[in-house]
């Protein structure tokens, strides 16, 4: 057994081992990967509701009076499309030839020149040092926040009614990737309608110290509605089905966010920001891959790395793949070359010693349905 | 509990083997299903193959996994689980009894002294 005393804990880790957690080193965190089991906790965040424990995600604050401008900089996407306050933004940071530092959300809070961006877990330090090399003369402070921040996601076709019936039913009123705040037991919280699922659902910012206290009152207020606490073996599956990219798979340092099919999150016309230049071009039609969704034959799941084939050539790799938990059957994105990335196309994965037959589909697999 | 009956033989690849005559039956241990996770898949030989022990005999998917499945001896498959194709959860389920893997025609019963008894077993995945 591999020793756990140097990985990091969430202020959650005693909660998940009460529910009998099967705990798993995750980019150095000790994280549940699965509670009773990935299918049943999958169905859960489907049918009814899921919370997962995200706390190793990374917070940053941007304040000051040139906030807005740095971020603008650094990000793929038009920060003037968060005209209000308290809404969020899906974007990536970039590299200058394109190639993928992260992708985070960004946050503008009520107050101008206010900002929370929230990065994956692995690459915490590895933006932080990003975000300082290109701050330059931009007047304006970064506060890393990760430590003291739990996040917790609350996810599922009843993550309204939960939240609603624990904070009140005026956080009904938020919109999909808004943010709100809400005071509970003297607990003062804030909230993102965001996810990582496909489904509604929020990602509620909690202190550390009230992270079990928040913890056991979705657990606690959530019975009634059918949530599980979920791991983030469940949370793979569920991103996957839905079509979201996930760092080190779909997106990466060679794999820009327009090869990875999300060109609707890059606006190259805004101005200048680093990497701008080959995502204009990129976008502009200049790519030789594309990030496509397969649906496999038969029951063997695709898996990153695996080979796909379109006749007796190779055109691509998988990025990620799984067997599709809701929609039944197995799924993957793999970045293939252009000219077999159309809709429809017959693509074949080598899977052991098969070539097992894969449609390239229309994104995402899984929708849900609007309420 | 995981449960790790007495009377059968285990290996260290972590698959059982519950001896019936000059029969062997093969599947995988309750700790591996545990292990596992969720069973998706699992791919398994052509009656009539003939395996050495140790040798590879097929392929279990989990979720989020996939692991090989090794001999725990010699000898010619005589049967195979076909429900294992529509239910593969069956070996999350029932490892020792619905969700068994191969029928062995075993061709020496005395590879199987080397093996571990529930006890060495339990011992070996405490470690």
């Amino acid at each position: 057994m591999t020793s756990t005393t140097t990985l990091k804990e969430t202020p959650l880790a005693a909660c998940h081992r009460e529910l009998g957690a099967k705990m798993v080193d995750f980019a150095g965190w000790n994280m549940p990967v699965q509670y009773k089991s990935i299918i049943a906790e999958h169905m859960a965040t489907r049918q009814k509701a899921g919370i997962f424990d995200v706390s190793h995600m990374g917070e940053f604050i941007v304040q000051g009076p040139q906030a807005f401008d740095f971020i603008q900089h650094v990000i793929a996407n038009d920060l003037n499309k968060l005209e209000a306050g308290d809404c969020a933004l899906y974007s990536q940071l970039c590299y200058e030839d394109g190639g993928t530092v992260d992708d985070l959300i960004v946050y503008k809070r009520k107050a101008e020149n206010d900002f929370l961006l929230v990065v994956n877990a692995s690459n915490i330090e590895k933006d932080w040092a990003w975000l300082q090399k290109n701050k330059g003369a931009y007047d304006c402070t970064l506060t890393d926040i990760s430590d003291k921040t739990s996040l917790i996601a609350l996810q599922g076709p009843n993550a309204e009614t939960i939240l609603a019936k624990i904070a009140g039913d005026s956080i009904k009123q938020i919109p999909f990737f808004g943010y709100g705040r809400a005071t509970v037991d003297g607990v003062a919280f804030s909230f993102g309608r965001t996810g990582y699922t496909g489904e509604d659902g929020f990602e509620i910012f909690v202190p550390n110290e009230k992270a079990a206290w928040l913890w056991g009152r979705l657990l606690q207020d959530g019975a009634e509605y059918g949530v599980e606490a979920c791991g983030l073996g469940a949370r793979d599956t569920l991103r996957l089905e839905a079509g979201l990219p996930l760092y080190g798979h779909e997106l990466d340092a060679d794999i820009s966010p327009i090869e990875s099919g999300l060109g609707w999150s890059v606006k190259p016309e805004k101005g200048d920001f680093i990497g701008q230049k080959p995502l204009a071009e990129q976008k502009a039609g200049q790519v030789q891959r594309k990030m496509v969704c397969l649906k496999g034959e038969g029951k063997a799941a695709p898996r990153q790395g695996y080979a796909v084939f379109d006749g007796d050539k190779q055109v691509g790799v998988v990025t990620s793949g799984a067997p599709g938990v809701y929609v039944g059957y197995p799924i993957a994105f793999a970045l293939v070359d252009k000219a077999s990335a159309k809709v429809g196309t017959e693509l074949a994965i080598a899977i052991r010693d098969n070539k097992v037959k894969a449609q390239v589909v229309s994104r995402p697999w899984y929708k849900a349905s609007k309420k | 509990m995981l449960s790790h009956p007495d009377g059968l033989k285990y290996v260290k690849s972590h698959e059982y083997v519950r001896v019936e005559g000059d029969v062997a039956v093969i599947g995988i241990t309750a700790f591996a299903a545990d292990q596992l996770g969720d069973v998706t898949f699992v791919e398994l030989p052509k009656v009539g193959a003939n395996f050495k022990n140790e040798q590879k005999f097929g392929v279990i998917e989990s979720v989020k996994s996939v692991s090989d499945l090794f001999m725990p001896l010699s000898g010619e498959v005589i049967a195979v689980n076909e429900e294992l194709n529509s239910e593969p959860e069956l070996v999350n389920a029932d490892c020792y009894n619905k969700g068994w893997m191969l029928k062995v025609k075993m061709a020496d019963a005395k590879e199987l002294d080397s093996a571990m008894d529930a006890e060495q077993y339990k011992k070996f995945i405490a470690e």
